[in-house]
């Protein structure tokens, strides 16, 4: 049954070296503050799962915590690459990493099937792309009723997914909305949910009744960390910091001021300080 | 800015707008796609669809987002939808006229890279990698190409295979079993270009005004091939313009803005 946790005391329950994890948000609703709280408590050998590994997978292979990602996309989004995840790929710094890469569509494919409990994922994918060449979880079936040759990968099963999301309520019931991405599925994919939420209120009750809502009983932990997304966002709360995506092409270009700004802004930081960082993005949402 | 008036990239971001029609349901790339769609939907396409890869559906963003997911773009859409559904229904499910890629490598068959430079496993250089790509190339009825001419990025041979065109060119589609139509169009700085109906080769249709057949041949790392009849792009428009350039300028102070305010 879920449980309303301080980040630290969530993170250090829910993951553990060497899990399988996924800090999901497609765009939106990024789990940057759980994803710094793990950087803070120093895991290791993980393997990351996300469909855009953006600045938070950057940060974590930057700072060698990634034995292994599993993506569709490595980039930074609307500006360009990801440099420590370059580094990583190109030089092995600072350790050499594996890659298991595939479309959106592929993974997106794969953590539904996760979350409906398949041990694969069929798709009409992959035709004519190289990614089938270099990924030996790219494979194919045949349609057993037209003959139709279908792409099949693993589904996805984290060990924990991370997500953050705007509110829950006092039970522990979370509401997901706006780009609702993977958030869904992520958190039904995995073995543990950890979920970041901008506030608690008292019920949902005046909610419309199709929303997005992750019954409480889906959910390990939840922690209250307003602004925890930034520079992601939280549709109705604050807008995309996309300055900070800009800024943050330049400070991961270079390994020093990588490790520089990691210390002052992660390490001798607290979940605490986000709020402060969205303050002046709060009217724009 | 040329003595035309216009910037070569101005003309190749009208150029594409220019090929959207008002019923269109649009898969739009982040970038140069991105700017054309828009400028389409705000001059002779207002109605047309434009949909993101994070599940905004019918979006009339009034700022050129800077990701594929940015707030706006859900805040001005018809629906948002989860991203499985977003690949399994709509695009899977055959429901997009026009994929609008933009391309780091591409070759004359229409086929993209946007993956690696250099040997997979040891990349010369990692880029970002396919996204929604290797789908939406093979989903979608046609697909529409536009980039910068560079000898860089139009190579006779691409190193990674991101998503799929011609392939060698010919009936190669066909023969793997994609039966959509792959890319019917590329919009360079410089040019329009059609695939050859036989060969599939990309064949310049149009230049842009003052450009020569000598400088679309420089740009490019094939050898190219010109339309018997090649026609002259009509300069962009006054509106056009002003609906391209208004835009950008809404742009650039939407993303500016939000880090300035930043507390020391």
């Amino acid at each position: 049954m879920v449980k309303f946790l301080p980040l630290k005391q969530a993170v250090a329950e829910n993951l553990n070296d060497g899990d399988t994890v996924a800090f999901e948000g497609f765009t939106h609703l990024i789990p940057t503050a759980a994803a710094h709280e793990a950087i803070r408590q120093g895991f290791r050998d993980l393997t990351l799962i996300r469909m855009t590994p953006d600045l938070i997978y950057d940060q974590m292979i930057g700072m060698g915590m990634a034995r292994k990602i599993i993506f569709s996309y490595v980039g930074n989004p609307g500006v360009g690459l990801l440099r420590r995840a370059r580094d990583a790929i190109e030089n092995g710094f600072p350790r050499s990493i594996e890659i298991e890469e595939h479309s959106h569509a592929g993974m997106a494919n794969a953590y539904e099937a996760g979350a409906a409990g398949l041990p694969c994922a069929v798709f009409r994918g992959y035709r004519g792309a190289g990614l089938a060449a270099v990924n030996p979880n790219i494979k194919s079936v045949t349609c057993p009723f037209t003959g139709e040759v279908l792409a099949a990968v693993p589904s996805i099963r984290p060990d924990v997914t991370f997500i953050h999301a705007q509110k829950a309520d006092r039970k522990g019931n979370v509401l997901v909305e706006g780009i609702i991405g993977i958030q869904k599925e992520a958190v039904l994919a995995a073995r543990r949910a950890v979920v970041t939420v901008e506030e608690v209120v008292d019920n949902f009750d005046d909610l419309h009744p199709n929303l997005t809502v992750l019954p409480r009983w889906t959910i390990a932990a939840i922690s209250v960390v307003p602004g925890g997304s930034h520079p992601s966002y939280a549709h109705g709360y604050y807008a995309r910091d996309n300055a900070a995506y800009l800024e943050w092409d330049e400070i991961a270009a270079d390994r020093e001021k990588f490790q520089a700004w990691m210390q002052a802004n992660v390490i001798e930081k607290s979940a605490g300080d986000f709020a402060a960082r969205v303050e002046h993005l709060r009217k724009a949402a | 800015m040329s003595e035309l008036g216009f910037t070569s990239n101005e003309m190749m971001t009208i150029a594409a707008s220019r090929a959207l029609r008002n019923d269109d349901v649009c898969f739009v790339g982040i970038g140069a796609p991105s700017a054309a769609c828009n400028v389409a939907r705000l001059t002779h396409a207002p109605d047309i669809t434009l949909i993101y890869e994070s599940g905004t559906i019918g979006t009339a963003p009034d700022v050129l987002p800077l990701s594929i997911g940015d707030g706006e773009l859900c805040e001005t859409a018809v629906t948002t939808v989860a991203v499985p559904e977003m690949f399994r229904y709509w695009l899977q499910g055959g429901r997009i006229s026009i994929g609008f890629l933009g391309a780091a490598q591409l070759d004359k068959f229409g086929n993209i890279n946007t993956t690696v430079i250099g040997d997979y496993f040891h990349p010369k250089t990692r880029l970002p990698g396919g996204g929604g790509a290797p789908e939406i190339a093979t989903s979608s009825k046609q697909i529409y190409i536009t980039m910068a001419q560079t000898k860089r990025g139009m190579v006779e041979k691409i190193d990674f295979f991101t998503s799929f065109g011609h392939g060698e060119g010919g009936d190669h589609r066909k023969r793997l079993g994609i039966d959509t139509a792959g890319p019917t169009l590329l919009i360079t700085d410089l040019a329009i270009w059609k695939p050859d109906p036989v060969t599939k080769e990309f064949t310049v249709v149009s230049l842009h005004p003052g450009v020569t057949r000598q400088q679309v041949q420089e740009s490019c790392g094939w050898v190219v091939r010109f339309a018997e009849a090649l026609d002259e792009t009509p300069a962009p428009s006054e509106l056009e313009l002003k609906t391209l350039r208004d835009l950008q300028a809404r742009t650039r102070a939407a993303h500016e803005g939000t880090g300035k305010e930043k507390a020391a």
